[in-house]
């Protein structure tokens, strides 16, 4: 009798993680859909003006900036990230192995107030001297971006590269391959699979990712035009102005979440699709 | 005339003594058999002559092993000796990649840039290797496609695609059927007549059957090394004749 | 003995890599990226910890904040209480969804493939997006405005999927050979689960709820809008409050409290190293146990 009702119990809790998944499509949807409606799905995707005033409600600006950003991000942060996995998993003596783990174990668990606090002080005065202008913008956001998803690069790339059989770098090395070379050229091949999941995983870190992008990213609402031009993304559209938006306004910033969610719901399945042919 | 020769080579992993004093001399041009029950040295000996046991954490080794006259462990590159003595696994490990790369992937790695010469190169090593017939049509092919038998052939193809002189088989039959196996072994003997070979085998008929000298270990310890029609016929120690008579292993 | 002669020399690797430069070449970029990697990490708490702690005075540790001491002492206070509040719902339920993946759910079982793939989303999910839904849900639809329970229940959802993970591999790295001995013994299926797998699973599971920890401490955008930025500590978990992350990001908004700022991101950073120090302990601890 308690067997089978703890059973129920149980198999509840497992169906609160989809209760929650429907829940948060259905608010999203609900309040955001009917905005985008109101404002026209051609007008609030690809109109060029963001003037709340004036009801002028065109998110484009903002789905470039985040794509302009993101792919900076990924520009950056990808390479490092996978090379810094090869380093871990083939190049590390074990005693440095346990001091770096944690280290990049770390990385992931600083808040992002704390690294866009990081890039404001540190990073946009850098820009500025380097570049001039403001210091703010798609290449500062790129970078910031770009070390916040390295831990994330690297931990499913190491996963994935510490899962191909040993008998390839083996076959390699007694080619009298040098070890570099066996590593680069049979090992990471046969785990290209992975390393692409941890970078799809890496995209939708760098797309959501809101506090550490408004510090540096200038945060204009209009089409970026260079490396160093402000830029706004889906995220900093949200939260710079929910606190004051009222009526329409508000609908279309939660019309930008819609817009956003649907982004990182396509990104989370081509993860998880990948993830699972990969076993 | 010895290709490679052992003299007073110990191997510890950590604790653990896994070769004692082994001295060997390992003729041209012949089939070398190490036979023995599992966890002998065998394998370990064998993995000392092209250094793969520098992988293993803790493995210590000491004594000489000469190429040629040439000392592998002191002053040899070590990526020059592994290309001069090349080794089959005893799983077949064929790159994840076509056939062609597979075969291909040494001697580009190693700077042939031509793409008539690596050609040239691919058709040979597996040509020598007896699988050109099999797979000529399909190069471009997936090579984990193939059969296990078919496999290790192409591993062989892959070895010898970088022109070693000599040819380590880490029991290179024992994932294979009984019909691969005797190609494999059909294989080696043609080879020999090119390649030094030295092979580990668990299977007693096999050394028997292909091999030129064969090398009885026990407990990491040489006991008995001959003509492999001497040792088979008439061993001289105790322990080989129970071994080969089945009395234990 | 004689010394070992297998190990190779740094001037046989420098020959080595002389003769082919582009295996060099790959060297250096993997040596470069971990050093730049790490090396950003520790200029990140150098730089922070070095400016901040100047910063850190008592003042910022009163009871109450007004605009003169900048307090940061209520959000600590708001922190411990959301981290509570959200580890009772999170915990329970992420372990029970867990005992029924690696427990009672068959192979073949139709729903494990939709959990699995929930459970991902959820983790995929960006906090600003928690943040929304849990603004819609509580504050508009439940009617409760900014609440400090609205904000503990959103990022009780945000850390489920990490529990639930957690601590499934937690269960399911429990050796087979204690449910039989148990089963053997004639205990049934719920007995064993509580008496013998989960004590055994403690450990794997306490360092995921710690890692969880550190989510809610660092959290921002999923507590700005369901609970509000509220300077004090309410008197009910229905009222507004902000914990140390929300007031760092408060800090930053109004434009004149950088100092204050530096020394909150201190606290911030500390707060985050010892957690992850200590869910690294405990892990570690599970892995000399096996």
């Amino acid at each position: 009798m308690k067997e089978k009702a703890m059973q129920w119990v149980f198999l509840a809790a497992a169906c609160i993680s989809i209760l929650a998944v429907a829940l948060i499509c259905f608010f999203l949807f609900a309040n955001g859909v009917p905005a985008i409606q109101k404002i026209g799905i051609f007008q609030f995707l690809v109109g060029t003006k963001w003037k709340p005033s004036n009801e002028l409600f065109g998110i484009f600006p903002m789905i470039v900036g985040s794509i302009y950003v993101t792919a900076g991000a990924i520009i950056i942060g990808v390479p490092m990230g996978i090379l810094c996995a090869t380093f871990l998993s083939h190049f590390c003596p074990g005693k440095l192995y346990k001091m770096i783990k944690p280290a990049i174990e770390l990385l992931a668990g600083i808040p992002s107030i704390v690294y866009g606090f990081f890039g404001l002080v540190v990073l946009v005065p850098l820009m500025q001297n380097l570049f001039g202008g403001s210091g703010k913008g798609i290449l500062t956001a790129s970078v910031l971006l770009g070390v916040m998803i390295l831990p994330t690069v690297i931990g499913v790339s190491e996963a994935a590269i510490r899962a191909v059989p040993d008998s390839y770098y083996e076959g390699a090395l007694a080619l009298g391959i040098s070890h570099e070379r066996s590593v680069f050229f049979t090992v990471l091949p046969a785990a290209k699979q992975g390393v692409f999941a941890g970078v799809i995983l890496g995209i939708g870190r760098a797309i959501g990712e809101t506090m550490a992008v408004i510090m540096v990213a200038g945060n204009q609402a209009i089409l970026p035009t260079g490396l160093f031009s402000g830029v706004r993304t889906l995220t900093a559209n949200i939260v710079m102005e929910m606190g004051y938006a009222t009526d329409l306004h508000r609908e279309a910033l939660l019309g930008t979440a819609v817009v956003l969610f649907v982004f990182i719901l396509i990104i989370n399945l081509s993860f998880s699709f990948l993830k699972r042919r990969d076993i | 005339m010895s290709k490679i020769s052992i003299s007073d080579l110990e191997l510890h992993y950590s604790n653990f003594n896994a070769l004692k004093n082994v001295n060997l001399e390992i003729p041209e041009k012949e089939i070398t058999a190490y036979i023995g029950p599992s966890g002998c040295g065998k394998s370990t000996l064998l993995k000392s002559l092209n250094r793969m046991n520098d992988l293993i954490e803790g493995c210590k080794i000491t004594g000489t092993v000469l190429l040629d006259g040439e000392d592998i462990y002191r002053g040899m590159d070590i990526n020059l000796l592994r290309k001069r003595v090349g080794m089959v696994f005893q799983k077949p490990n064929p790159f994840p990649m076509t056939i062609y790369d597979n075969v291909a992937f040494g001697p580009r790695t190693h700077g042939v840039r031509s793409k008539v010469k690596l050609d040239e190169m691919v058709e040979k090593a597996l040509r020598d290797a007896a699988i050109w017939d099999e797979v000529k049509d399909r190069l471009k092919k997936n090579a984990l496609g193939m059969s296990g038998g078919q496999q290790q052939r192409l591993c062989i193809a892959r070895a010898l695609a970088v022109q070693p002189e000599v040819l380590l088989m880490d029991e290179p039959t024992s994932a294979l059927d009984p019909i691969s196996t005797s190609r494999i072994e059909d294989l080696a003997l043609e080879l020999k007549k090119e390649y030094t070979i030295v092979m580990v085998t668990h299977n007693m008929q096999q050394a028997a059957r292909i091999s030129d000298n064969t090398a009885f270990f026990l407990l990491g310890e040489v006991v008995e090394f001959d003509k492999t029609e001497e040792l088979f016929s008439m061993p001289k120690d105790k322990r080989t004749e129970d071994y080969i008579t089945g009395r234990f292993g | 003995m004689m010394e070992a002669m297998n190990h190779i020399t740094w001037r046989e690797k420098i020959k080595g890599y002389k003769k082919d430069p582009f295996s060099a070449l790959l060297l250096t970029l993997v040596v470069l990226s971990a050093i730049i990697t790490v090396g950003v990490l520790i200029s990140l708490i150098v730089y922070i910890i070095i400016k901040g702690v100047p910063n850190i005075t008592p003042e910022l540790f009163e009871w109450k904040y007004n605009t003169e001491n900048v307090s940061m002492m209520p959000a600590i206070i708001n922190t411990i209480i959301i981290t509570a509040l959200s580890l009772i719902f999170a915990v329970p339920i992420g372990i029970f969804s867990a005992i029924y993946l690696a427990e009672y759910a068959k192979k073949g079982n139709r729903l494990i493939p939709v959990v699995r793939l929930t459970t991902e989303t959820l983790a995929g999910i960006p906090s600003i997006v928690f943040g929304l839904f849990g603004y819609l849900l509580f504050n508009i639809h439940f009617g409760w405005g900014y609440s400090m329970l609205g904000g503990a229940l959103t990022l009780s959802i945000m850390i489920l999927p990490l529990i639930m993970r957690t601590t499934e591999e937690a269960l399911l790295s429990v050796s087979d050979a204690y449910r039989e001995g148990s089963f053997g013994l004639g205990a049934g299926k719920l007995r064993t689960v509580f008496r013998i797998v989960l004590p055994s699973a403690v450990p794997g599971i306490l360092s995921g709820v710690i890692l969880a920890i550190g989510r809610i401490v660092g959290e921002t955008a999923a507590l700005l809008y369901p609970a509000g930025t509220a300077t004090v500590v309410p008197s009910s978990v229905m009222q507004s409050g902000r914990t140390l992350a929300v007031h760092m990001y408060a800090l930053l908004n109004e434009g004149f409290y950088i100092d204050q700022a530096y020394a909150t991101a201190v606290v911030l950073l500390v707060l985050v190293i010892g957690i992850n120090a200590l869910s690294a302990f405990i892990a570690k601890k599970v892995g000399v146990k096996e």
